[in-house]
């Protein structure tokens, strides 16, 4: 995981500003943002092959509302191997060439039976795997989809809404303890 | 820091710093004996403790893979990582979330309460429970346990006040916010609890007992201890009459030492602790060091977990608070109609991004697998921990496959799920998922087994030489003054996270080594 860490650090370094949803251009050797709000450098995937995978890795975590620099992430990870691991780099582009160019623009329940029928292959496994790793570990994800994350800086969540939630009865102090402070 | 000679045969070699290895070697230097403490990983600090879950994980987790075999969901989930434990100064402390039960009465005589379970290497403790309670009374006090002995409980986080409400509606009455050896206020010269939800990342403000800052500086105070960080302990030798005579090791250089000893104890965590005494064979013990019963490595226990997450439509943002605050004891009890034997515990769960999709999630990917993490605010977790059923060939062996950087077999892990296991586990989250559908979730989910972050019984405690690896103080049968400090001693599993009993097993046998020692006997 560290290098998932790596690249939500990468991602910080991209900005923290909320990022317009934009379709995302792949250009040669660069996935941006149309606004150019963020790119990330890639080293080893042609522009269709980055196409291909970020449909693929859109279809495998279709989160509407996410930003695509999210997924661009992942993109950039699995890249990063196919650039250093030559075992990597066949799985990925082998895998990509049996889905096609034409992949990225089927619509989605197309894009889904194909996958469907590459599931078993490392290709598809390792591809899911770096998205677990990689799509919900940078701050861009976690602020979507509410992980707070550290709050050592902030003096902890005890007093900003460990104990916020109202649509259920308190606990009796006998089954739990009373505040510190 | 003290620095002993590598020809010194006088001092006592703890191998690990985690629970058992901290704990005794923060005992044994306060009787007055030397300690060189050994620990493969780094040092660590409050400040050093990374606030990023995955550089974390890096940071603080055994990360060298392991080869497995058998029928358990991380043989393909993760066949790299059977267990989740540590590999820094503190051991398993330091990422632990502070879950303090103790065993109970009939745990502890589990083959007589439970009968002839075909297919389990069930046999009773060679001790009783009111011999270890004593010991749990003191490691309460040690560990500044809440609900014990005055300490208040932790209040009640979001997370909990769903567990509460679902279990209070179901009936249960034994609910509140858990054992924790985690300060619900100041004490022990550590701070309290500031519900910062990053007890698994290492605990920045100390409220977590953990011998990282509590038994190891202690054990530093005294003078007697040698604390040798990134060394790794590859063999324990011994002498032509049986006795060890010390350890080789490699050391943070890489370089092979020797150091003389005393006394051994051997803390590595039950997977490590085996494949060390593996590791050691010699032409007088060619099975593995203190394996003449055939027990080393075997009767492999892990505990049945899995999560359990109720999805609502308002928020709850669980993972606000520390993680492990609730639990409901009431299946915690021998009740064979409910189609098994044994019982577990409900503990309060909650897990960061990205771990929750990595190891908390059944398996799944497009629309219905994004709509839970869509959901993510309004999840409510619990973790499931029961006793599983030890078995002779659920064990630890030297590894075929895979080595370590050393050039030495790593651990492989085989383990087979019992029919018993299965029907404890499907009843936990059938029980689960009724507490959250009673408090109105519109949804509920069941994860698969994740990796082991319990790791027992491979070095069995038995009265007869013959059915285990050490008598009931944890001292080998076949070499006497080479003793086990860590949960492979424990006979069978019972349903209680296991870092209490293994401080209070450690206290006592420490207590033990001190009179053997005075005694003119060890």
């Amino acid at each position: 995981m560290s290098e998932a860490a790596n690249l939500s650090e990468a991602a910080v370094a991209l900005g923290r500003r909320r990022f317009v949803q934009v379709v995302t251009a792949v250009l040669s050797g660069v996935l941006t943002g149309l606004d150019r709000a963020w790119a990330v450098e890639l080293h080893s995937l042609s522009p269709d092959q980055s196409s291909t995978l970020l449909a693929m890795i859109h279809t495998i975590a279709p989160h509407d509302g996410l930003d695509d620099a999210a997924y661009a992430l992942v993109a950039a990870s699995l890249d990063a191997d196919a650039a250093s691991s030559a075992e990597s780099r066949r799985v990925l582009t082998e895998g990509l060439a049996g889905l096609g160019v034409e992949f990225a623009h089927d619509p989605e329940p197309v894009r889904v039976r194909r996958l469907q029928a590459v599931e078993p292959s490392p290709f598809f496994q390792s591809v899911r795997i770096k998205t677990l790793l990689v799509l919900y570990n940078n701050p861009i994800a976690w602020t979507h989809f509410g992980y707070e994350g550290e709050a050592f800086s902030k003096g902890g969540y005890l007093l900003r809404g460990f104990n916020d939630l109202k649509w259920l009865p308190d606990v009796p102090i006998a089954a739990a303890g009373r505040m510190p402070v | 820091m003290s620095k002993f000679d590598l020809t010194d045969s006088d001092v006592v070699v703890v191998v690990g710093s985690g629970a058992g290895g901290g704990t005794m070697a923060h005992e044994l230097t306060r009787r007055g004996l030397r300690v060189v403490l050994f620990e493969a990983g780094r040092r660590e600090t409050l400040a050093s403790f990374s606030q990023n879950p995955g550089t974390a994980y890096a940071q603080l987790t055994w990360l060298e893979p392991r080869s497995q075999t058998g029928t358990w969901d991380p043989v393909k989930n993760s066949p790299n990582q059977p267990a989740w434990h540590c590999r820094t100064v503190g051991g398993t402390t330091v990422h632990w979330t502070g879950a303090t039960p103790r065993l109970r009465r009939y745990e502890m005589q589990a083959r007589t309460t439970y009968g002839d379970v075909p297919g389990t290497s069930l046999a009773d403790w060679p001790i009783d429970y009111e011999e270890l309670k004593r010991w749990y009374l003191v490691a309460e006090r040690r560990l500044c346990v809440t609900r014990r002995n005055g300490n208040p409980g932790m209040p009640a986080s979001n997370n909990f006040k769903v567990m509460y409400n679902g279990a209070k509606r179901l009936g249960y009455k034994r609910v509140h916010t858990n054992y924790l050896a985690i300060n619900s206020r100041a004490q022990d010269g550590r701070g309290f609890c500031i519900q910062q939800g990053f007890c698994v990342q290492g605990c920045k403000v100390g409220a977590k007992w953990s011998t990282l800052y509590t038994e190891i500086p202690r054990a530093e105070a005294t003078g007697r201890l040698d604390l040798r960080t990134e060394c790794f302990v590859t063999r324990i030798e011994h002498d032509a009459s049986g006795r060890a005579t010390g350890v080789i090791y490699r050391d943070a250089a890489g370089q092979e030492q020797r150091q003389k000893a005393r006394i051994i104890c051997v803390a590595g965590n039950a997977i490590e602790t085996a494949r060390l005494l593996l590791l050691s064979e010699s032409a007088r013990f060619p099975q593995g060091l203190a394996n003449t019963s055939g027990q080393v490595g075997r009767n492999y226990c892990h505990h049945l977990t899995g999560f359990v997450w109720g999805i609502f439509d308002e928020p709850v943002n669980a993972t606000r608070g520390v993680v492990l605050g609730g639990v409901v004891e009431d299946e915690n009890v021998h009740d064979p109609r409910r189609g098994f034997v044994g019982g577990y515990h409900l503990e309060l769960a909650s897990l960061d991004l990205p771990t929750l999709p990595l190891v908390g999630l059944p398996y799944g990917w497009g629309r219905d697998f994004a709509s839970i993490m869509d959901n993510y605010r309004n999840m409510a977790g619990i973790l499931i921990n029961g006793e599983d059923m030890p078995r002779s060939d659920n064990r630890i062996t030297l590894s075929r496959t895979l080595k370590d950087p050393h050039g030495l077999p790593v651990a492989h892990v085989n383990c087979e799920e019992h029919p018993n296991d299965i029907a404890l586990r499907s009843h936990a989250q059938r029980q689960a998922r009724r507490m959250y559908e009673a408090v109105g979730a519109k949804r509920t989910l069941s994860s698969a087994t994740p990796p082991a972050t319990h790791q027992m019984g491979t070095a069995r405690m038995s009265k007869d030489p013959g059915h285990g690896v050490t008598t009931p103080f944890g001292r080998t049968h076949d070499i006497s003054n080479l003793f086990i400090s860590d949960g492979s001693v424990q006979t069978t599993a019972g349903a209680a996270n296991p870092t209490l009993t293994i401080v209070a097993l450690v206290l006592r046998q420490a207590d033990y080594i001190g009179r053997e020692i005075s005694a003119g006997r060890l």
